[in-house]
């Protein structure tokens, strides 16, 4: 055995982080090379590299669960989120950059369900980075097909007479739904209404957790 | 592989409305190589090396095979580390030096990442 993944401590004598630990594969050996030229070119530095991963690691869709407790709660910021999402939530500090982001309402009548059949665009600065099943095959392929079985199989039934609405994102243009208010969530604050706002239920393939979980 | 032949002319990732199989469940959390990959990409494309179209294209003509038989993030390395060859960034013997470099340095990502 080449090494012993228990006692093997880097450089700096720590050990290395677990996913640190594996054979070196040829993508990672490039991803390597790829930075340490782009850090000798002056192109960056490993401080702007951290600084960026850090960023990556603190969007989490606790960002969008507080954009939709608000839209929730104070109709004016509702009213300019339905007019303009890139802006409505670059005000609350979670810039989408030059893309353009669509807040699409669910209502009894109405489900709004998010996809990219043609890649993984995802609204990152509300969400954090999209999950697996987001990019694969089966999701981008059937969503647009038959959302109804899809929303099956992530729990979600819903009544004939709702309409599902899917919407295919690009890349510059990035959907975030605002579902339904719970019932029996009168006089909650948005703090507690946020806690209510799941990943999916903002991506459209689940539903706000009932105020009897909280 | 789909064997759907419904869509005839769209190219392989337009797969909107194809067949397919149930939605995977697994989740992996990202490893530090992916999420440096990631940075790379929001950082080269950010300085205006090349854009989003570019590290699409890339990963367009690479074909279905490499969707099948690659990980996400070893698809977006090779697709931003194309894009920063032709922006002329590194040459490719400069890469190439410089893997070589790298896989001297140890048998895992650790080792192999500490210069």
């Amino acid at each position: 055995m080449p090494h012993d993944h228990h006692d093997h401590l880097s450089p700096s004598g720590h050990p290395y982080r677990p996913d640190d630990d594996h054979p070196l594969t040829y993508w990672q050996q490039m991803e390597i090379a790829v930075r340490e030229l782009l850090i000798e070119k002056g192109v960056t530095t490993a401080a702007d590299i951290n600084t960026q991963i850090d960023a990556m690691d603190a969007r989490n869709p606790s960002h969008g669960a507080a954009v939709v407790a608000r839209a929730w709660t104070d109709p004016a910021f509702r009213c300019a989120l339905r007019k303009d999402a890139s802006a409505a939530t670059r005000e609350m500090g979670f810039d989408i950059g030059p893309m353009r982001l669509i807040a699409l309402e669910n209502t009894t009548d109405q489900h709004n369900i998010v996809v990219c059949t043609l890649c993984s665009c995802y609204p990152r600065n509300l969400l954090g980075l999209p999950p697996d099943w987001y990019k694969s095959r089966a999701y981008r392929s059937r969503t647009v097909k038959e959302p109804r079985k899809v929303l099956a199989e992530f729990g979600v039934t819903l009544p004939e007479s709702t309409t599902v609405r899917v919407h295919d994102s690009t890349a510059d243009m990035r959907y975030v739904v605002i579902p339904a208010r719970p019932e029996g969530t009168e006089g909650w604050s948005a703090d507690d209404l946020a806690k209510l706002v799941t990943r999916d239920s903002m991506i459209g393939t689940g539903l706000p957790k009932s105020p009897d979980a909280k | 592989m789909t064997e759907d032949n419904t869509f005839d002319g769209r190219r392989w990732h337009d797969m909107g409305g194809t067949a397919a199989g149930p939605i995977p469940t697994d989740q992996h959390d990202f490893s530090l190589w992916e999420k440096r990959v990631d940075a790379l990409m929001i950082i080269a494309s950010s300085k205006g090396h090349f854009t989003v179209d570019g590290l699409r294209r890339v990963l367009e003509d690479m074909g279905e095979d490499a969707f099948e038989t690659m990980t996400y993030y070893e698809r977006w390395i090779a697709s931003v580390n194309q894009n920063l060859i032709e922006a002329g960034v590194y040459t490719t013997a400069e890469l190439a030096q410089r893997m070589t470099e790298v896989a001297a340095r140890g048998a895992t990502y650790g080792e192999a990442a500490s210069a």
